[in-house]
């Protein structure tokens, strides 16, 4: 997917006018955050499992070569075969390979970020091969040409009045003429298109939630059953997944399953958790000939050792972007690339460079909310800190933003300057319109007053005067 | 893609993770803690719901079960093709189904319910309802859990309308953690089924404005008979 991170100011314009977005929006703040705070107060074991979620993933990752190894060991002994692709272009290569080995013309996918991340369908399309999302949430936006603009919900973006009129523009052709207007009837409408989409294809494409080392099984977690569908209807199964994915054994998935749902919608669990491990079993009725996985690295394992390797914890619930001020105002889209939200502040800069994503880290309030929900608790503000202080030292913050710095660090190493400075603006706010209260315009502060007034200081001078005033 | 290539890969992810970490593959006793952990999986924080006894565990699960909006039935053995010819009429479903070829399916009395017609096989694009069993239920969440194979067909958890699921209550345990023991006691501790599916509940989507739609591409109802004695 090309990024348009480096346009992250204009997007966010564009996002803030647009109507339908900002419908859409004030949705998301409130159902997923409250159903996940119903969900986590139903479970009182909730904070000790987060705590447990975080260990197994750094296990994880301190022994990933050894829980790699030994996936592909137990994978390829029950007939699978495991696939490395250390870039993005490698593994579309593979799929690619794989597709074609058995004459695929069309590809059922199930909604994978790591697909949306090395571009795949593109590339698929490029070489004559259809690929069809079946998440609805996906199909709907690839219908409309977008891209997903949340991790887990990749239609939040849109009304149900658009989905509709998508709809109708692109079924018409298969008899469905009628534009509809409840939500029931879109969700039927788009499962018997699909349906036969799904018996007819080829191979199916799925990601991974976790990859179990213990027994090579590729673990998927999703709410509607096209994954399912994806895994055992076609006659190859193809899983993408990305080498942080895996995880030791059974009992750690359950340890991650139960705050993986939580998290992401505030359910107790999804409606199909499903285990795949190598293909179709002689006496089995159904269930793919040929099963794959194609384990990607795309610039992953740098990030280990390192002091962000918090971030590969990462088990992609959403729940930082649900809860996460900025994203609720902007949506995912402006954010430029697949991973918006502080996780995607945080892993836009790692995967395309901190010169492409600068914007994102800036993108934050440090609330703080994206930390205090994390099921693996990834200390996402101090991630995004880390960022700044690269895009800083790079000189890629723009100008103003150094010399206002700059500015006021000269000034703060000079204690008695900077308190006679400030307490001359003090004053001169005071001449400007204490009175009011606030401020409709200010010098040097257009782009705050422009959308709100600004807070008159209270009488009393300067906080440093008011101290010395008033210390015991 | 070469042989030669695709092992170049293998390598140059392996040893890209191992440089990052500062070591070589894992030897001597780091090798054998994670061995040990493999051999014998540690478990998480103990959750209290899942530690239910007997007649708690199964109240549980259909509780939880109809939370996830499944509907449950509790019956005898004997009674199980009633209920389910019952459920069909009482929902104006078609007197008709897809069944796993089980033999504790087949040893039910389903000559007693001669409206029924039963189909035996895997699941087809337009079956209306389908008969499964289950390899266990778990209380903690209401959940269903499908073992794969020739009994028990994947297509029929996922390609009609409506899943019946006919469920012994001594299958019902409290948490994931006894479900794994139990594949490890059937299928051995390094073989798993083709697919475990764990299905909470009929299919749901949220893609369309975040409103719960049940029915996405999975079945739209499913009825869960749990067979006492």
């Amino acid at each position: 997917m090309q990024s348009t991170a480096r346009s992250f100011k204009d997007n966010v314009d564009t996002a803030l006018a647009d109507p339908n977005l900002q419908d859409s929006l004030s949705k998301l703040k409130v159902g997923f955050s409250e159903r996940r705070r119903q969900a986590a107060e139903r479970l009182p074991e909730f904070e000790a499992l987060r705590d447990r979620a975080r260990d197994i993933k750094n296990h994880a990752l301190a022994n990933l070569d050894f829980y790699l190894e030994e996936f592909e060991r137990k994978v390829t002994a029950l007939g699978g075969h495991v696939h490395w692709a250390p870039t993005a272009d490698d593994a579309r290569r593979i799929i690619a390979d794989l597709c074609r080995s058995i004459g695929a013309r069309t590809v059922a996918k199930s909604k994978s970020m790591v697909a949306e991340e090395i571009g795949l369908n593109e590339h698929l399309e490029a070489l004559g091969i259809a690929p069809i999302e079946t998440d609805l949430g996906e199909y709907i936006i690839q219908l409309r040409h977008e891209p997903p603009s949340h991790i887990i919900a990749p239609a939040v973006h849109l009304t149900k009045d658009q989905v509709a009129d998508t709809f109708l523009e692109h079924h018409s052709k298969l008899g469905f003429t009628r534009r509809l207007t409840e939500r029931n009837d879109l969700v039927a409408e788009a499962r018997a298109v699909l349906r036969q989409k799904f018996l007819d294809a080829d191979v199916g494409l799925t990601g991974a939630n976790f990859l179990v080392a213990e027994t090579g099984s590729s673990m998927l977690v999703t709410n509607e059953g096209n994954a399912d569908l994806s895994n055992t209807l076609p006659r190859m199964h193809i899983v993408l997944a990305s080498i942080e994915k895996v995880i030791p054994t059974l009992e750690d998935a359950a340890v991650l399953l139960r705050v993986l749902a939580r998290s992401a919608t505030g359910q107790e669990s999804s409606a199909y958790t499903t285990l795949n491990t190598g293909p179709k079993r002689p006496g089995d009725l159904d269930g793919p000939e040929q099963y794959h996985v194609v384990i990607l690295d795309n610039g992953r394992s740098s990030v280990l050792g390192t002091e962000m390797q918090d971030m590969l914890r990462c088990i992609r619930c959403g729940a930082c972007m649900n809860h996460c001020p900025v994203y609720g105002a902007i949506g995912g889209h402006a954010y430029g690339w697949v991973y918006p939200g502080p996780i995607g502040a945080v892993l836009t800069p790692q995967l395309l460079g901190v010169e492409e994503a600068a914007n994102l880290p800036n993108a934050s309030t440090f609330c703080g909310r994206c930390e205090s929900v994390c099921p693996v608790r990834i200390p996402l503000p101090g991630l995004m800190r880390h960022w700044r202080e690269r895009e800083f030292e790079r000189h890629l913050t723009p100008k103003a933003i150094r010399q206002g710095l700059a500015l006021w660090g000269f000034m703060a190493r000079r204690p008695r300057l900077y308190r006679r400075m400030t307490a001359l603006a003090n004053r001169l706010l005071a001449l400007l319109g204490r009175a009011e209260g606030r401020y409709r315009t200010l010098p040097l502060a257009g782009g705050w007053t422009r959308f709100r007034d600004f807070p008159a200081p209270p009488a009393g001078g300067t906080f440093h005067a008011q101290w010395r005033r008033r210390k015991p | 893609m070469s042989e030669a290539g695709s092992q170049a890969d293998r390598a140059a992810i392996l040893g890209s993770i191992r440089r990052a970490l500062r070591r070589g593959p894992l030897s001597g006793a780091a090798r054998q803690a994670v061995d040990a952990r493999l051999a014998d999986p540690p478990r998480g924080p103990a959750v209290g719901r899942a530690a239910l006894a007997e007649p708690e565990k199964v109240a549980l699960f259909c509780q939880w079960a109809e939370f996830n909006n499944a509907t449950v039935a509790r019956v005898a053995a004997a009674d199980v093709p009633g209920e389910i010819v019952g459920y069909l009429a009482r929902n104006n479903l078609p007197a008709a189904a897809a069944m796993a070829p089980s033999p504790a399916l087949e040893a039910l009395d389903w000559a007693s319910q001669r409206m029924l017609t039963l189909r035996h096989g895997r699941g087809e694009g337009a079956d209306q309802v389908s008969i499964t069993g289950a390899f266990a239920g778990i209380a903690e969440t209401g959940t269903l859990v499908m073992a794969s194979g020739p009994e028990h067909p994947v297509t029929l958890n996922l390609l009609p309308d409506t899943h019946i699921v006919v469920l012994r209550e001594g299958d019902i345990v409290g948490g994931y953690e006894e479900v794994w023991q139990r594949l490890r006691a059937r299928y051995g501790k390094d073989a798993m089924p083709r697919t475990v599916n764990t299905i909470t509940g009929p299919s749901r989507t949220g893609d369309i404005e975040q409103t719960i739609e049940l029915g996405a591409h999975g079945p739209r109802r499913m009825h869960i008979v749990v067979v006492g004695g």
